[in-house]
């Protein structure tokens, strides 16, 4: 018998990968053009390199999801050269999710504290901006600005992963500019 | 002998409380509580979720062997109770939960850590009538002890090296054998149970869906059915039939999502990588003809946001004729990967015994021969018209939860198949009544049985929200199953397992 995993390989070598076939989304946002945008500015600003480090900060985990399917093989946010890491100590930009928690706030500056300078803030979804429909709980402190500077915020509950790539891009502009 | 009387039996002479729908609530004195936890000891009753209110404990129980549900409550005369964890380890984390919310005392509790408390909010005890001040400093969190030679400590969490949500483990391992694991959770504690009360039941809907982003039709579709039996609202058949459609869209594309991540944590990215795409079909499918991929605010209390368009039906024939031939091939791909099932064969054992002595449910509960699926039991519209089948296993390790969920995708295909060719016609929502009332439902989401209790006024406000987590049942039994593994296969029980973080904190 073949293996299935020869059959499989010998597939994904015959059929190319499916990430171009992805990225040609119906989307109005045009997925495609925006990961050649991402892609080119990427290159120029950063060097082909940009890693981010995320914390959930209380989210109910739908964003989380979002950014699981960024970085799978659809929209294959690495192709730019933009990736997670595991360390906050090896990465430039802090994606927070979540309206943070109480629980959370240490853990998080913690982690903040830990990554080099220069850094970035992102804080991804509508809770990450003011608490959203959390905001006034007891339990949270109502969006990362009452926390960390926030460099930019990427709205949506959650993002959809085309806005999570347009917002990296806005991301790269000001990095550019300052 | 104890635990031979049935659950209604025992509650007959009990005082009725109104207005509790479609589930009878009973309300015990402290000698009437007291019989009851000392029947808990050894009864075939199943506790499903225990809660508090200012004054009062409620315990919703469902006896296994004639399928009834009743709600129990016990006013605590002097903000105590006695604990029902003394003799069901599954309510301990919940009566700690309690005291630390509303400041009810579990009596003969013996863990008197906080749980959700981490010393860190601005009142301790908030729901409770008068909350106290807050903690000067955050509380430290003794672990339970593990002694003996050679014995080192791994503290991991709470932010962890993946995009994962957050939680504290603690593992004592020896060499590279974990002797035990603890748990530390509460990291996501955003205080649900407090922002509902006094909002509309249109505004906790949104919240509702918001309890875990991974099941938010699951719990979107708890919450509506809960308010419903409140209410008494009568729901259009044709709504019920679309709920089931999203509710197995969004049990599909987690399902395959987490043998992708498990297969991952096995170092065999491969799957990962093909389950990533097949459930990016399943989302753009949700997004198109839904508009939202993870299909959130869909399910209101009445019914349905939007009417399945019409192009719907062929779009989702195709996605399921294109899933059905994709998933096969996964199937064949992971059974045929020796290097991939010696990982997961074997691998984090959850004995049958300790998950019916959890009420575990979902792939946890169904891998180790505890077939409940409350699609079945105590069942809802439409799944007793669609002969569902409940796939269950024995062997309750990695490999059995993998498969399990491999069945349970392959049923949810064919579900969605059956929903399809027999969708009513009709509307799909109607208005609710101003009514008060209170109600319980409870509903299967991919990763078990979800239950939202709730009570609405006349005004179509919440008073009281209460949902509860299948997690809540799981976490403790993943401490067991990783006991006598190596650290390093920790990611990968955990993954079969992927409790939830956020519907368990809330």
């Amino acid at each position: 018998m073949i293996p299935p995993i020869s059959k499989l390989l010998f597939r994904a070598l015959t059929r190319g990968p499916y990430t171009r076939r992805g990225a040609v989304s119906p989307d109005p946002d045009g997925a495609a053009e925006l990961a050649r945008a991402v892609g080119d500015r990427a290159r120029q600003k950063l060097g082909r390199s940009l890693a981010i480090r995320e914390v959930d900060a209380g989210s109910c985990n739908g964003c989380e999801l979002e950014i699981h399917a960024v970085n799978g093989p659809v929209y294959d946010l690495e192709r730019f050269g933009i990736r997670f890491v595991a360390s906050p100590r090896h990465a430039d930009v802090l994606l927070v999710t979540g309206p943070v928690t109480a629980n959370m706030v240490e853990a998080l500056q913690r982690t903040h504290e830990a990554v080099p300078s220069p850094k970035w803030v992102v804080a991804l979804g509508d809770c990450a901006r003011d608490g959203g429909c959390f905001a006034g709980s007891y339990a949270v402190l109502g969006g990362v600005a009452a926390v960390l500077p926030v460099d930019l915020h990427i709205p949506g509950c959650p993002p959809e992963p085309t806005r999570i790539l347009s917002g990296l891009l806005e991301l790269l502009e000001r990095a550019a500019k300052g | 002998m104890i635990g031979q009387d049935s659950l209604v039996a025992f509650l007959a002479e009990a005082e009725t409380v109104e207005g509790s729908h479609p589930y009878p609530r009973v309300r015990l004195d402290r000698v009437g509580w007291q019989s009851l936890v000392a029947r808990l000891a050894g009864s075939e009753w199943c506790l499903m979720a225990e809660w508090g209110e200012q004054d009062e404990v409620h315990v919703a129980l469902r006896d296994e062997r004639e399928g009834d549900i009743r709600i129990v409550s016990h006013r605590c005369v002097d903000r105590r109770f006695v604990a029902i964890g003394t003799v069901r380890p599954a309510a301990i984390r919940l009566e700690r939960a309690i005291r630390d919310l509303w400041g009810l005392e579990p009596e003969g509790l013996d863990d008197r850590r906080p749980w959700f408390d981490h010393g860190r909010w601005p009142s301790r005890q908030p729901l409770a009538a008068r909350p106290r001040d807050p903690s000067p400093t955050p509380f430290a969190y003794p672990f339970l002890p593990a002694e003996g030679e050679g014995l080192h400590q791994i503290p991991v969490g709470p932010v962890h090296a993946g995009v994962i949500e957050p939680g504290h483990f603690r593992f004592h391992a020896q060499g590279e054998t974990v002797v035990r694991l603890e748990a530390r959770l509460g990291y996501t504690h955003k205080g649900i149970s407090g922002l509902a009360a006094g909002r509309t039941v249109e505004a906790v809907a949104r919240l509702a869906g918001r309890i875990s982003g991974d099941s938010t039709v699951a719990y979107a579709l708890a919450f509506a059915r809960a308010v419903e039996a409140a209410t008494g609202a009568e729901v259009p058949r044709r709504a019920d039939w679309l709920r089931a459609l999203m509710a197995e869209m969004e049990r599909l594309s987690n399902h395959l999502i987490d043998i992708g991540g498990i297969c991952n944590d096995a170092a065999f990215a491969v799957m990962l990588a093909h389950m990533s795409v097949l459930r990016e079909r399943i989302l753009g499918v949700n997004r198109a003809l839904f508009g939202h991929r993870l299909l959130m605010d869909q399910v209101v209390p009445g019914g349905v946001v939007a009417d399945l368009p019409p192009e719907g039906s062929e779009t989702i024939k195709q996605l399921l004729y294109e899933l059905h031939k994709e998933i096969e091939r996964a199937r064949q791909l992971y059974e045929n990967t020796p290097s991939l099932s010696d990982r997961t064969q074997g691998t984090g054992i959850l004995p049958s015994a300790l998950a019916n002595r959890f009420g575990a449910g979902g792939v946890v509960g169904r891998a180790s021969g505890r077939g409940h699926d409350a699609r079945r039991v105590p069942g809802y519209p439409p799944y007793e018209m669609l002969d569902l089948a409940v796939p269950m296993l024995l062997e309750g390790d990695v490999n059995a939860r993998v498969m399990i969920r491999f069945a349970e995708a392959a049923e949810s295909l064919r579900l969605i198949n059956r929903i399809l060719l027999e969708l009513p016609d009709g509307p799909v929502r109607a208005d609710l009544p101003r009514r008060a009332g209170e109600g319980m439902a409870l509903v299967e989401s991919f990763r078990g049985e979800v239950l939202v209790w709730g009570r609405v006024d006349a005004e179509g406000r919440v008073v009281r929200l209460h949902a509860h987590d299948p997690s809540w049942f799981q976490w403790p039994l993943l401490e067991v199953a990783i006991k006598g593994n190596i650290v390093a296969d920790f990611p990968l029980c955990n993954k079969s397992f992927n409790c939830s973080y956020s519907g368990h904190d809330q």
